[in-house]
């Protein structure tokens, strides 16, 4: 079963609808990536499905089965939280049903997260010890002098120098990239079996995002850990990811193994993505654009989302009616009226903000 | 797009020093030192490189923002290094800037017409009646509907709000804008849109460029020029097809190589120039070249001395003692 799975999640804030039924799911050792514009619910299906986003902000329906805990002989330390209640899901919980403290119990332990800014992530008044071993003593049960030498390990493994030293300085004294492979360290502190990364690398310089990239990968490998990427840059998601996933205006558009994707992606959505990246050796000339910006989460179109920036639209039910997610090939998966290998199909470069 | 001889600006051995007190002692942030270059008419520069590394320190000494602690900054010849007053005032009117953050950049009270006319008003340009029609045309300019001029910053997307600081740089007919990171915070379709119409405005009103970067395939892009800088010292310059194509410099090559591959097949297969921990302080910088410390190819000498730029071709220049030379991936 997948380590993580979200299923028909719909999240709604006031009268925005966020999201409108995602699903996606993660299986061991692999990576999902997630690609979409800003506020295309992103990060939205990480934040409610792990209850980080919930009532009464924000109405969540739909269902975020953890799977069960991933057997690969690595030494896990305590039990799991006081609620993992097993479900007729083959040993997952679902997290939207857990109580408040079965999900503590769950975040930090079995799922890990590493946000796009790291300055705001780690607290600046505790020194890189005390927020390591923080979830250490509270997950795992460590004594203060156990869950010290396990924070050592963790900064070694994530390429930090000096890890003694660095275990008394304060996140002000580091920098950028140090900052984040802290919060990788903590992310993966309690060994979890999945590990979320939004924007991980967004805030950090090319040369540091390699250095990032290549630990989380050496890691992956070396634990077997599920990883949710989320990024807007297609690039790193190209490079990370197994299977991905598009969102848009708050639903999945098209979703593919990754070499499908890049190879055949077929949404006019992805394809505008794709068209208007600048890319090294594409240079001068004009880009092509997708018109317009995102939907409104307050007042969607009637017709396929993706409508008003549509410039392949074609059919009459794009108006009108909203496609449904269909199978185009085995695991390729679009919502289009107009999906059809559209690669070679050049956008109207017509342009407008 | 035409490019004249002539350069009309010129930055000659630039250097910003900030001063900080660490314990007790004083000591000086080495932003930017000795940067020589030019920009000719109708011409896009490109400043690529990471944070710290003093390109933004750069556009602000152009717009008189901080004070140079050494070099020369001339405009048409004109020195313009310390220019004061009414001198200043015009620099600004010839000279302007765009940064990253349209949001940030705009004042939230008040209107987007008041927002494109201060620039008339500060520099007293066109009469007071017919301002509201030079806003309107300058609306019309960078693609946005007349209508917004009453608008507020938050009614406007991050893409038209952009829009917005374009036309407030352009309200004086400006010879230079300075565009700091102006597409950097942008979602990849509205960042293509504003590529293009800063390309068309280029196109139509012989503007120059300093376009300032951290984005290597952006800096290609819209770049006829472009120059690599770390830790405030420039490391490579080269025409757009020559950097990319044959970068000389061990810095610039592990910059290309950090950036994902566009095809995932290629991506997983290729090994990159990883570079060894951090960008060192730019209170205390490695004596020699900056870049030493974290160079694959770093030899003895490197430490002793500033590598002089040495030339690799028309108009290439690359400030290692081993320019030229291949870094071999995968260290």
């Amino acid at each position: 079963m997948p380590a993580l799975s979200v299923q028909d999640l719909h999240v709604r804030i006031k009268d925005a609808q966020i999201l409108r039924g995602v699903s996606w799911s993660v299986e061991h050792g692999q990576t999902l990536g997630i690609v979409g514009e800003s506020g295309s619910g992103k990060s939205m299906t990480v934040l409610a499905a792990t209850g980080l986003v919930g009532p009464p902000l924000a109405q969540v329906t739909g269902r975020a089965v953890l799977g069960a805990p991933h057997s690969s002989g690595r030494s896990s330390g305590g039990p799991d939280g006081p609620a993992s209640a097993t479900l007729p899901d083959g040993g997952g919980q679902d997290l939207l049903t857990l109580s408040p403290a079965g999900r503590r119990a769950v975040r930090g332990r079995r799922i890990g997260f590493v946000f796009q800014d790291p300055a705001t992530s780690l607290n600046p008044i505790l020194d890189v010890e005390r927020q390591l071993t923080e979830g250490l003593e509270e997950h795992l049960g460590m004594t203060r002098r156990a869950a010290r030498g396990r924070a050592l390990e963790l900064l070694e493994m994530v390429g930090i120098p000096d890890p003694e030293r660095r275990l008394r300085a304060y996140p002000h004294e580091l920098s950028g990239g140090m900052r984040q492979r802290v919060m990788i360290a903590i992310a993966l502190s309690c060994d979890p079996d999945v590990l979320i990364a939004d924007e991980a690398t967004t805030a950090l310089d090319v040369t540091i995002q390699a250095q990032i990239i290549d630990a989380v990968r050496d890691l992956q490998e070396r634990l077997g850990t599920a990883v949710v990427w989320i990024s807007h840059d297609l690039g790193v998601v190209g490079g990370l990811a197994d299977e991905v996933v598009v969102l848009y205006g708050g639903q999945v558009v098209e979703q593919a193994d990754v070499l499908t994707l890049f190879a055949q992606r077929s949404h006019p959505y992805t394809e505008g993505l794709f068209a208007s990246r600048p890319r090294l050796g594409s240079a001068g000339g004009h880009l092509t654009t997708i018109p317009g910006s995102p939907p409104d989460p307050r007042s969607l179109p009637a017709g396929c989302v993706f409508y008003d920036r549509c410039t392949l639209r074609s059919d009459p039910r794009c108006a009108t009616h909203r496609p449904e997610l269909v199978p185009l090939a085995p695991g390729h998966l679009v919502r289009s009226f107009c999906a059809t290998p559209v690669r070679d199909a050049p956008l109207d470069p017509e342009e407008t903000a | 797009m035409s490019v004249h001889d002539a350069p009309l600006l010129q930055v000659e051995g630039l250097q910003v020093r900030f001063p900080v007190r660490t314990e007790r002692r004083k000591a000086w942030v080495h932003a930017v030192e000795d940067v020589s270059f030019s920009l000719a008419h109708g011409e896009t520069l490109g400043l690529v490189g990471e944070s710290g590394s003093g390109k933004s320190t750069i556009g602000n000494a152009l717009l008189g923002l901080v004070p140079p602690t050494a070099g020369r900054i001339l405009l048409d010849g004109h020195d313009v290094t310390s220019a004061r007053g009414p001198s200043l005032r015009e620099l600004r009117r010839r000279v302007t800037m765009v940064f990253q953050d349209p949001l940030a950049s705009l004042d939230p009270r008040r209107t987007i017409e008041d927002s494109v006319r201060e620039p008339l008003e500060i520099h007293r340009l066109s009469p007071g009646r017919e301002r509201g029609r030079r806003v309107a045309d300058l609306l019309d300019l960078v693609g946005l509907p007349r209508r917004f001029a009453d608008h507020y910053p938050h009614e406007l997307s991050g893409g038209q709000r952009q829009r917005v600081c374009i036309a407030r740089a352009l309200a004086g007919d400006p010879e230079i804008v300075v565009l700091d990171e102006a597409t950097a915070s942008l979602d990849v379709s509205v960042q293509a849109q504003i590529m293009n119409l800063l390309q068309d405005l280029q196109r139509d009103l012989g503007l120059s460029y300093l376009f300032i970067s951290h984005d290597l395939a952006a800096v290609e892009h819209m770049s006829h020029r472009v120059q690599v800088m770390y830790l405030g010292r420039l490391m490579e310059s080269a025409g757009r097809e020559e950097i990319y194509a044959a970068p000389g410099h061990p810095y610039t090559q592990a910059l290309l190589s950090a950036i994902p591959a566009d095809d995932p097949v290629v991506e997983r297969g290729r090994r990159r120039i990883l570079l060894r921990g951090d960008v060192p302080s730019p209170v205390s910088p490695p004596s020699g070249c900056v870049f030493r410390t974290r160079c694959p190819l770093a030899i003895d000498v490197c430490a002793e001395r500033v590598p002089e730029p040495v030339g690799l071709g028309a108009g290439h220049v690359a400030a290692c003692v081993r320019a030229g030379e291949r870094v071999p991936a995968g260290t």
